[in-house]
């Protein structure tokens, strides 16, 4: 029993990362209809500008993880300037192409940088024993500020101007430029915006694992995964796939052969593209990219 | 290095001619292109290992890798676009990590060292001269093969496919099956190309076959131009020069690696700014105009 809450207490932590990652995403996909590959290649460099800031200029953590989340933002505004938004209405693969390409740049740059080894944050992890279940000060800070992200992101999607022109873009982006909503403005924000969660969620990544540079190609996988398990169109869609998918991970290894944990991960990606490209909160039955 | 340059050129423009039959002529984004290599790098060399003729080890894995797309072909039959794109970057993650824990089959992360160099009818290739000329040889075979396949009815009717699937579609045309055939012959030649690059380098192990060869074998496609073998192998010929020339610079293994990375990754985001469609890509067949409104519609 302790055993199986232990693992639930794992699963929430990590779907929760997971979840906060893939809500950026969902954010720009349900926007644009457009598959943000760099996306978890921005998470990484965030993870690693927050090592930057903390390890190498030795600054506080807090205050180093701010800086990471602001430098992170920048980027995700330069990535829609540069690869995105050239291409908008060019050949229909041509703006896929190029963020692979972006994808693959900000990793060579990583490891031009930091070099390929395994690094990680300079922070004491003190563990606690509460209600039978192990649970370090690292992880208590993880899960307040991921509650914390969760409802800042929905009050400022939901309660400000900003959050009702998103909203309102997502639904329908020539709609909204009609009723007078500069759609070029919220896509740059929300590239931003998706930008900051994935640094917020890379650091979480690098705090309860290690700083890897090729940690970016199975984030990015991942919260494909789980937005389209959490449903497409919807912008909290990512958070509740993320959750389902830290679950399926913790409890598929519980199950089988840790080796096999990615290739349970991808077969659960194969699968639910397969049998549910809806997702779970889906508002609307989609199928299929070219003809949307 | 002359040699060891065109070896390199030939075994990638083989599998990318196949990748270009799906990306380029059928217009759908395959990710799977690892995968297809790996297994006919690992069926070949395993059969020529256990005393396979070369001829009919290379041709079962080409075969293998068939047997795979056309399989992947029908899961992915109602995907398009972005969806394809994933299922088969899924696919392609998923045999990469049979290659490492299949242990048995593969030695996984270990590898396969000493495969044994092509024989054929008793004559062993064992210089790089002989090498590139049985490889030019099957290039030219692939490209006589594949250009006949486009130029046919059949060919016509992928590109039909790529510009307009409902317009095919109400022709009568049988998509799914169309779709399936191209996929399949794509990862036959893939597969062949895996043979070739395992008898040539005589080691493969999990870590050839990741992602980022299948950006590679795209990139050269891309950079080429989409639906045009002579633009893949002009891509092949640039895209090896550029990525195998930065090792005889002398730099450090490490830092030449993240460079090449860099270099082929700017490239690709560069070209999708100035040409969309690649070196020698075709011009869409709608106009202008309305492949225009297609982008407004699918962004809306």
């Amino acid at each position: 029993m302790d055993y199986y809450s232990q693992v639930i207490l794992n699963s929430i932590i990590t779907g929760g990362i997971y979840g906060l990652i893939a809500v950026g995403y969902s954010m720009i996909y349900s926007i644009l209809r457009f598959v943000n590959f760099s996306h978890g290649f921005v998470a990484m460099m965030g993870m690693y500008f927050t090592y930057a800031l903390s390890v190498q200029l030795q600054l506080p953590f807090f205050i180093a993880a701010a800086g990471g989340i602001v430098l992170t933002a920048l980027l995700g505004m330069i990535i829609e300037r540069v690869a995105y938004r050239p291409l908008r209405f060019s050949f229909y693969l041509a703006p896929l192409v190029a963020v692979v390409g972006v994808a693959f740049f900000l990793e060579s740059v990583a490891l031009m940088v930091w070099g390929g080894g395994i690094l990680s944050y300079d922070i004491r992890t003190i563990s606690y024993k509460f209600l039978g279940l192990y649970i370090t000060n690292v992880q208590i800070g993880i899960l307040i500020t991921l509650l914390l992200s969760v409802i800042l992101l929905y009050y400022l999607i939901e309660k400000t101007t900003i959050g009702q022109a998103i909203r309102a873009t997502a639904d329908d982006i020539k709609m909204a430029s009609l009723v007078g909503i500069n759609s070029n403005r919220i896509v740059v924000i929300v590239f931003m915006l998706g930008s900051a969660l994935a640094a917020v969620g890379g650091t979480f990544l690098g705090l309860e694992t290690n700083l890897q540079p090729t940690i970016g190609l199975s984030v990015t996988a991942k919260s494909f995964a789980a937005v389209i398990l959490g449903g497409f169109g919807n912008i909290y869609g990512g958070l509740v796939g993320g959750l389902v998918l830290g679950f399926a991970e913790n409890l598929g290894v519980t199950v089988l052969p840790t080796v096999w944990k990615d290739f349970i991960a991808f077969g659960v990606l194969f699968i639910v593209i397969y049998f549910k490209p809806s997702g779970l909160l889906a508002k609307r039955q989609e199928r299929g990219g070219r003809y949307r | 290095m002359f040699y060891h340059l065109t070896i390199l050129m030939i075994i990638y423009s083989i599998t990318c001619i196949g990748l270009n039959i799906v990306v380029g002529y059928t217009g759908f984004f395959s990710f799977a292109r690892a995968a297809f290599f790996g297994i006919g790098a690992y069926t070949s060399a395993l059969l020529v290992m256990s005393g396979v003729p070369f001829l009919i080890a290379i041709i079962a894995g080409g075969i293998l890798a068939a047997i795979f797309g056309w399989i992947l072909g029908l899961i992915t039959v109602e995907m398009t676009g972005d969806y394809f794109a994933l299922a088969t970057f899924a696919f392609a993650e998923m045999t990469r990590q049979v290659f490492i824990n299949w242990t048995g089959l593969t030695r996984g992360p270990l590898g396969l060292p000493g495969i044994p160099r092509p024989e054929i009818f008793g004559f062993r290739f064992s210089t790089n001269q002989a090498y590139l000329f049985l490889y030019i040889i099957l290039l030219i075979l692939v490209l006589i093969i594949t250009e006949m396949y486009v130029k046919s009815p059949f060919g016509r009717l992928l590109k039909t496919i790529r510009e307009d699937e409902t317009a095919a579609q109400s022709l009568g045309k049988n998509i799914a099956k169309t779709k399936n055939i191209s996929i399949a012959m794509g990862a036959f030649f893939g597969g062949v190309g895996g043979a070739l690059y395992a008898h040539y380098i005589t080691y493969i192990d999990p870590s050839a076959f990741v992602l980022h060869i299948t950006i590679f074998f795209l990139i050269i496609v891309i950079a080429g131009g989409m639906g045009n073998n002579y633009g893949t192998i002009l891509g092949a010929v640039m895209l090896v020069l550029v990525r195998e020339l930065p090792r005889y610079l002398g730099l450090s293994p490490a830092f030449a690696a993240s460079l090449q990375q860099m270099v082929y990754s700017s490239i690709l985001v560069i070209l999708m700014l100035v040409r969309p469609r690649g070196l020698l890509g075709e011009r869409k067949l709608l106009s202008e105009q309305s492949s225009e409104e297609g982008g407004q519609i699918r962004n809306a």
